[in-house]
């Protein structure tokens, strides 16, 4: 049940009625049933699986609740008959024990998504290998690879590394963990919100109010907009360029580094759209994902605008303990006595770094132009630090340029074809044809020609209407987004009725007339649902 | 606390870290700043900071940092 399907708005327009209309202690059952009705419909086989993480992070999270509990209450019965020294090896002993706890959670959550999700991609791999060698070939089992597999898992092990690390008390109720973990606007694509922010709002009762009917259902329907009628219509002409790399070279590249970074945002930011407007609509709060990513200045700027709740995840569970455990802090160490203090600083951030770059690529997807995507991004972020002194030096010989606005777009645009040309590895799925392919635009000059006598717009399976609709879309999301940096523009409209039921209705006729579609044509393709 | 100070005067000599209180929230450290920081801090102090410490209240200032390594070491 897509969320762009007829039968998904039904579906959550009915679970609003019905939320609302049983008692508010039973409105969290009706959001746990929808969940679970939303799950099946994807597939039966997939509920074993997020049963498993549901019942296996609940209970490491209450066994190390309790250990620590227990802990804890020794040594207060016990504080003054022991000396500092003693407390800390109690403690650090009762630690270890929670460790070993959180490690199983971990590696059966994780072992679990291994397997499902990356068993072809290495065998695939290892059988590359072997026919450089003349060998035979392993069989490539198809396992099924469950919905939202990589946020479900993401969002329960950063659960239970919480409760380790005392930041969030275990949940004492199965059931509503299980809704925490499967509420279904956000299961097939997060955001990956953090327990402590989302499971208390989700039990906690909620009246129906005009403010967040309103303001959920013009964010709903602004999310529609962007995926239907920018991203998926975009996509049509981006699969052309893709389908035919040989064809499409030079300018079309440049093109679809444009028109994908369109498709992507309209996709990945309607999807998120969607999923707090229907939550909103619900009472509740759910954190924003994307904020203005096309604005940024940097790229890693950009990585603070872009996918927020998974770049937290990583920073907060990868980047940071692997920075900055005892193995690393000794190779600092070791760096900073023998390689001087300035490499020996880096070493522990430069490796993290590029850890968890890899680990991001491969989240994404089982493929290698995924892990050189997230590559490429931790080397483009450590070169962009390392010529921080050099920017220093230019901005001490101009220093009235950097606060131009001139300059500020100049760096946006900059970042956006440097975060553009590394993307289009996910569109060609292949890393040497993307490298031949993105090699051409600075050679291919002559296809130019094609786009300045139109052929080129029209050769991209797209009709000039077509091109019209998508460029207005485009301005009127560049002009809402612009006008929501300082307050969010859905919320402004609650306050103008005239001007919200004219936003409602415009944002229909448009998704009506416009949305993209049509015999095979599958809009319900979100593409963070396929991660 | 005098010590804390030398240290983050060590990695930007130009910040007066004894009345600064925006150390994160003005972009003055960044990330590797501050697993530096964490090495520096634990080959002086002998204090390990955990990850789960690495808050925008527990680095924004020397103050800030400084009570966050008593409480450490005190627990």
């Amino acid at each position: 049940m897509s969320f762009t399907t007829l039968t998904f708005v039904l579906f959550a327009a009915l679970t609003v009625l019905v939320y609302y209309l049983v008692p508010a202690r039973a409105q969290w059952v009706v959001l746990l049933a929808a969940s679970g009705l939303f799950y099946a419909a994807a597939g039966g086989w997939y509920l074993p699986f997020i049963l498993l993480t549901i019942a296996s992070t609940y209970t490491v999270a209450r066994l190390i609740s309790r250990h620590a509990a227990r802990d804890e209450a020794y040594l207060a019965e016990h504080r003054a008959e022991m000396t500092k020294e003693a407390r800390k090896e109690y403690k650090a002993a009762g630690k270890a024990k929670r460790f070993v706890l959180l490690v199983v959670g971990l590696a059966f959550n994780f072992g679990m998504l291994g397997v499902l999700k990356y068993t072809g991609f290495t065998l695939e791999s290892i059988n590359g290998m072997l026919s450089l060698f003349g060998a035979g070939k392993l069989p490539v089992p198809a396992l099924i690879l469950p919905l939202g597999i990589s946020f479900y898992v993401f969002r329960s092990t950063a659960y239970i590394i919480d409760v380790y690390r005392g930041k969030t008390e275990a949940a004492t109720n199965v059931a509503k963990y299980a809704l925490f973990v499967s509420f279904f606007p956000a299961v097939t694509q997060g955001p990956i919100s953090r327990y402590a922010d989302l499971a208390p709002q989700l039990c906690a009762p909620h009246k129906a109010e005009w403010g967040n009917l309103s303001v959920g259902f013009v964010r709903v329907l602004w999310g529609y907009f962007k995926k239907l009628v920018i991203a998926d219509t975009v996509m049509v002409a981006v699969r052309t360029i893709v389908s035919a790399p040989d064809r499409y070279e030079g300018m079309y590249v440049f093109l679809l580094i444009v028109l994908y970074s369109a498709a992507i945002y309209g996709d990945f930011t309607g999807g998120i759209d969607v999923t707090i407007g229907y939550a909103r609509m619900l009472g509740l709060t759910v954190q924003e994902n994307f904020k203005h990513p096309f604005s940024s200045r940097n790229t890693a700027e950009y990585w603070n605008r872009w996918h927020i709740t998974m770049g937290s995840w990583f920073t907060d569970y990868v980047f940071y303990p692997l920075s900055i455990c005892r193995p690393m802090q000794k190779f600092s160490k070791w760096s900073r006595a023998h390689l001087g203090r300035a490499v020996g600083m880096r070493m522990p951030v430069y490796f993290a770094t590029l850890v968890t770059w890899f680990l991001t690529g491969l989240w994404h997807g089982a493929s290698w132009n995924f892990i050189v995507w997230g590559l490429l991004n931790g080397v483009v972020i450590l070169a962009s630090r390392e010529c921080e002194p050099l920017y220093a030096r230019f901005h001490k010989r101009f220093p009235k340029l950097g606060g131009t606005s001139g300059y500020g777009y100049f760096c946006a645009v900059r970042t956006f074809f440097l975060m553009g040309s590394i993307r289009i590895l996910d569109c060609y799925r292949n890393v040497p044809v993307t490298a031949k392919a993105f090699g051409s635009i600075f050679w291919r000059f002559d296809t130019w020609r094609e786009l300045f006598d139109g052929r080129a717009l029209t050769e991209l399976e797209l009709s000039v209407p077509a091109w019209i609709v998508v460029g207005c879309a485009v301005i009127a999301v560049f002009f809402v987004s612009r006008a929501g940096k300082k307050s969010s523009v859905a919320d402004r409209l609650v306050h103008r009725p005239v001007l919200w039921t004219a936003a409602c209705s415009a944002l229909v006729l448009v998704i009506l007339l416009f949305g993209s579609y049509g015999i095979g044509f599958d809009a319900g393709d979100f593409i963070y649902g396929q991660f | 606390m005098n010590e804390l100070i030398e240290i983050l005067s060590e990695l930007h000599g130009d910040v007066d870290f004894a009345t600064e209180e925006g150390l994160i929230e003005n972009g003055i450290l960044n990330s590797l700043d501050i697993v530096s920081l964490i090495t520096e801090i634990s080959d002086r102090f002998d204090v390990q900071i955990p990850a789960e410490e690495i808050l925008p209240e527990n680095f924004d200032s020397a103050a800030a940092l400084w009570a966050l390594i008593s409480r450490l070491d005190e627990d």
